[in-house]
């Protein structure tokens, strides 16, 4: 009687014999019917159970992606077979074999049709060659044109580094925290059931100042201060913010949502307001 | 002239412009270019250059992109096609020599093809090498199967498996190819 840990071991050893073989199969161009799925997959199915650990589950994923692989190439030989090129390798490498130089090229060249191309210069492009000669400047004229302009360097102020937007003037966690409170209050004043349309609370005065508040509400659904309610079938969006910041836990799957921000919308949201 | 045979007198001499001279790497010109340049109508304007072509034993060829054989092709197969000129008839073994073939390689290439349509489609170079320097030098064996890549004839994978490539599907009959290989009597 094995022990559970001798069966894993031995149900290890099966699965990668079934993937090299699989393997040889594919790179060698073999017969895939040489392979037997159907016993394969009984092996595969045999030791699943065993299988606690990620590694192991690897493996067995592994051998059923080689395993269709296998499956791929044996409903690929049967429509070659079927099909009007079908001729058997051996016979075909056997007379390919035998032939001698000259005989193999005169059955080449009767089904050998090469294609027709000419390269020729035309009268007209080297005269439009010559014309753009003549107007080129010479390279060491070119480069004179490209020096470097010579800048005076100097330290830059930090008050310089906000400005150019390089650095910004609060911390990011600062700027999220008080954008967290930003939403809960306009929740509390504009919104409904704890919640407000998320157009409503991103699109601003400006196109950028939009954009940059789409990116922080990003930010405050992905670090869980606020979450995100989706109708699909009214195509409307709402933030809820979160009393306290949730730490996701769990073994769920986060999912990404995109949410177009296009100048069309944003200046039709506008014309909305202003008329 | 009527108007109308002018009108594809011109679409004629632009197409053969344009389908004769070298305009990108690979030879021959897209369908959707045709269409830009000669209209709606580039099919039957082919179809009249080939006529035009048949007895100086060349023809209007067209790939399709995708392997298999296209019937009755749509607008969207044609404009992704590609068009090209070739010959319509045979060359003699003394021809073959004007065009830059030495007759060892001419028949390692046809050998390369005829082993890998016996291997459906794919073969690992090794084998391939192998089976060419039976007849063929070692130091050529090599050279020549990057010359036949490198023209288009094989494609070669990160795995060093060889497949047909565009140029053989363009120029090469292969179902004959392989009928004629069997009926011959070494």
């Amino acid at each position: 009687m094995l022990s559970e840990r001798e069966k894993r071991k031995l149900g290890r050893e099966k699965l990668q014999r079934i993937i090299e073989t699989c393997k040889s199969v594919d790179g060698r161009s073999l017969d895939p019917f040489l392979v037997d799925v159907k016993e394969n997959i009984d092996t595969v199915k045999k030791y699943f159970p065993e299988w606690k650990v990620p590694e192991d589950l690897c493996l067995d994923a592994e051998t059923i992606h080689q395993l269709a692989s296998v499956i791929k190439l044996q409903s690929e030989w049967v429509k070659h077979r079927s099909t009007t090129l079908y001729a058997d390798p051996f016979l075909l490498d056997e007379k390919i074999r035998r032939m001698g130089r000259v005989d193999l090229v005169r059955t080449f060249i009767e089904v050998w049709h090469p294609i027709v191309e000419l390269e020729q210069i035309s009268i007209q492009s080297l005269a439009e060659a010559l014309r753009y000669w003549e107007s080129l400047t010479p390279l060491s004229g070119r480069w004179s044109q490209m020096a470097p302009e010579e800048v005076a360097s100097s330290i830059a102020t930090r008050e310089e580094l906000v400005n150019e937007r390089i650095l910004r003037d609060k911390a990011f966690s600062q700027e999220l925290e008080s954008f967290w409170q930003e939403l809960k209050e306009r929740v509390e004043k504009e919104g409904e059931k704890g919640k407000m349309r998320y157009e409503a609370f991103v699109y601003a005065e400006t196109y950028d100042e939009t954009a940059s508040r789409a990116f922080m509400t990003s930010f405050l659904v992905t670090y869980g201060y606020a979450t995100l309610e989706i109708h699909p079938l009214e195509e409307e969006t709402f933030i809820v913010p979160y009393e306290r910041p949730m730490v996701k836990t769990g073994d769920k799957q986060l999912v990404s949502i995109p949410i177009a921000l296009s100048l069309e919308g944003w200046q039709e949201w506008r014309r909305g307001r202003t008329g | 002239m009527s108007k109308r045979k002018a009108y594809y007198a011109s679409k004629l001499k632009r197409a053969t412009h344009m389908l004769f001279y070298k305009r990108h790497r690979k030879p021959g010109v897209k369908g959707w270019e045709l269409r830009k340049a000669l209209g709606s109508d580039y099919p039957k304007v082919l179809r009249i250059l080939d006529d035009y072509l048949k007895p100086l034993d060349l023809q209007v060829k067209t790939i399709f992109d995708e392997e298999i054989r296209v019937e009755k092709p749509t607008q969207e197969q044609l404009d992704k096609a590609r068009f090209l000129i070739e010959l319509r008839g045979e060359l003699t073994p003394r021809e073959t020599k004007m065009i830059d073939w030495r007759i060892d390689d001419l028949a390692g290439l046809a050998i390369a093809i005829a082993y890998i349509i016996s291997k459906k489609g794919k073969s690992p170079r090794k084998e391939v090498e192998e089976l060419l320097r039976e007849k063929l030098p070692g130091w050529k064996v090599g050279i020549n199967v990057d010359r036949y890549v490198r023209y288009g004839y094989l494609a070669q994978d990160e795995n060093q498996q060889l497949y047909l490539d565009w140029r053989t599907r363009a120029e090469v009959d292969e179902k004959a190819l392989v009928d004629l290989l069997l009926r011959t009597e070494p």
